[in-house]
């Protein structure tokens, strides 16, 4: 070629045209803020929606894992045990080997949560006499806490003359856990939907651009641009969106975990936790970016590969 | 320079734009295509510009056979030719010298030898004060000049251009004429199809005139009929 600059220029210029192209890009979006903050906001929601789902998931998963270590027995009293030989009781199983610490609940406490949690409280004062037993409530140590090792734990504690009922709260926890794996599910299925909603709407929008810019491309394919030269501003294109919405979906994301933290800590100490709710961390959000980053690309891939073939000069 | 051997063009619905069409313009040549409408100026240029392929035959340019060349290699070709259009195609969303510095940035030009070229071609063309404006704001002979300076500022082998002059009237049509015969005196092949017959005879150069596809007349040096392998 007659015409072509010398090689070192052209690789130099290589990368110059890659950072003019990406600029000139992102100036075009800034030139029509509202169109494109619109489509980022668009793009932004789409991410934010499972993403928040996700944050959600996390916590309840942290939040049970917390409780899993405290796997409680409840052992229900004979009613007419009374408050010494419970005393005794409890001390006994104290020191058990596989026991780390046992809660003594007497009837007028379990009187008091009964009325509490249940809202049968006027009902109860038609009782002349309390009519619930005395529990105490087994932690284990965290050594025993095997489903099998628990279970002979409940047997064992159950033989005791004064308790009448031991009752092992587990089930609950391994439907929480069921229930986890089906939201976790969902979370995908629901991202990946999502997913795909993203590569239309960028895909679209690139496909306008396109259409806007006929008369250019055109001119270009006529003065021996390459391909690769014509896509190349309509994927940073798609990029760029991809990257605002990926930075918006975070500021989302940060918005609503601010908005939940307040109600998620009271809530947390009327259960005298100290839970708190966590965020996306900083791995999670360049994550978040970088999936947001390859969505638009691969969005614009689409598009341009589909109809800049349709614009040839004529 | 442009070797046409027996090529034909039938468009879909069976209109024969070209048909059988032999031509050889050498290198440097300046000359001139003629014909009325839809006896297949356009055709022509367009097989040349590889915006056409033919349906028969085979065309060289510099050389090279056309027919080869696939369609992810025809940038490449298309960087040897300057081509100018009637209508100009300047792009309204950029000022003058970003619309004939597209070629060079096409090329990867480095941004100093954009500035001098560009500053160059338009100098050439007459318009170098107009560089900042917006090409909406030109007349119609600037705007066909800053087309012609971005058809040049590579310093193409080849010129093409497509009735360069039909929008202009005769002083200017006049004006764009010598602008290309100095670009011919510099080396530069030039082929421009037109229906202004006065001022081709004005020009002096040899030209070809097309009738219903078919070559009618060919006032170039060499003949139609000359059977050397094109030049490699």
């Amino acid at each position: 070629m007659r015409n072509s600059p010398h090689k070192k220029s052209r690789l130099s210029s290589y990368f110059g045209n890659h950072l003019r192209v990406s600029l000139a890009s992102l100036g075009r979006l800034y030139a029509q803020p509202i169109a494109t903050f619109m489509t980022a906001a668009v793009i932004a929601i789409a991410l934010a929606l499972p993403v928040d789902l996700y944050i959600a998931l996390d916590n309840v998963g942290k939040l049970s894992s917390d409780w899993d270590g405290s796997t409680q027995i409840s052992l229900f009293l004979h009613t007419d045990v009374d408050k010494q030989q419970a005393k005794k009781l409890q001390h006994r199983l104290e020191k058990h080997k596989h026991i780390k610490k046992v809660e003594f609940i007497d009837k007028e406490k379990g009187l008091e949560q009964f009325k509490e949690i249940s809202g049968f409280g006027d009902a109860l004062k038609y009782l002349d006499q309390n009519p619930l037993p005395i529990v105490l409530v087994v932690h284990p140590k965290s050594s025993t806490n095997q489903p099998d090792k628990t279970t002979s734990l409940v047997k064992e504690l159950g033989k005791n003359k004064l308790v009448e009922l031991a009752q092992l709260d587990v089930q609950w926890v391994k439907r929480l856990y069921t229930f986890l794996e089906i939201a976790n599910r969902s979370i995908w299925v629901i991202s990946t939907m999502l997913a795909i909603a993203v590569l239309l709407i960028i895909g679209n929008t690139i496909r306008l651009d396109i259409q806007n810019r006929r008369e250019e491309i055109e001119v270009s394919k006529l003065i021996g641009a390459s391909d690769a030269f014509i896509r190349r501003p309509f994927l940073y294109t798609g990029l760029w969106y991809g990257a605002i919405g990926g930075v918006l979906a975070w500021i989302i994301t940060l918005v609503s975990l601010i908005l939940m933290e307040n109600p998620i800590h009271k809530l947390a100490l009327l259960y005298h936790s100290e839970f708190r709710l966590s965020g996306l961390g900083f791995e999670n959000t360049l994550l978040l970016i970088l999936i947001s980053c390859a969505l638009g690309l691969i969005g614009s891939w689409l598009a341009v590969s589909r109809h800049l073939k349709d614009i040839e000069p004529s | 320079m442009i070797h046409f051997d027996n090529v034909c063009k039938r468009y879909p619905g069976g209109h024969d734009a070209l048909n059988r069409v032999n031509l050889r313009l050498p290198k440097g040549q300046m000359a001139f295509l003629t014909g009325h409408s839809g006896a297949g100026k356009s055709t022509l240029l367009k097989l040349i510009a590889m915006i056409e392929r033919p349906t028969r035959g085979q065309i060289f340019l510099d050389g090279v056979n056309l027919n080869n060349i696939g369609n992810r290699k025809i940038p490449y070709i298309r960087r040897n030719i300057g081509i100018i259009f009637q209508n100009h195609h300047l792009l309204y969303d950029r000022p003058v010298f970003d619309n004939v510095a597209m070629p060079l940035i096409i090329q990867g030009y480095r941004r100093q030898e954009i500035h001098k070229r560009v500053r160059a071609a338009l100098n050439q063309v007459g318009l170098l004060s107009k560089e900042k404006s917006d090409p909406i704001t030109l007349s119609g002979g600037e705007q066909q000049r800053v087309g012609i300076a971005r058809a040049i500022v590579h310093k193409p082998l080849l010129l093409l251009a497509d009735e360069p002059t039909g929008n202009l009237d005769p002083g200017l049509s006049e004006e764009i004429m010598q602008l290309f015969a100095r670009f011919n005196q510099v080396g530069t092949t030039v082929l421009i199809a037109s229906h202004d017959l006065d001022l081709i005879k004005q020009m002096g150069s040899p030209m070809i005139s097309l009738q219903d596809g078919k070559v009618a007349h060919n006032g170039l040096p060499f003949t139609v009929n000359d059977a050397n392998v094109p030049a490699r």
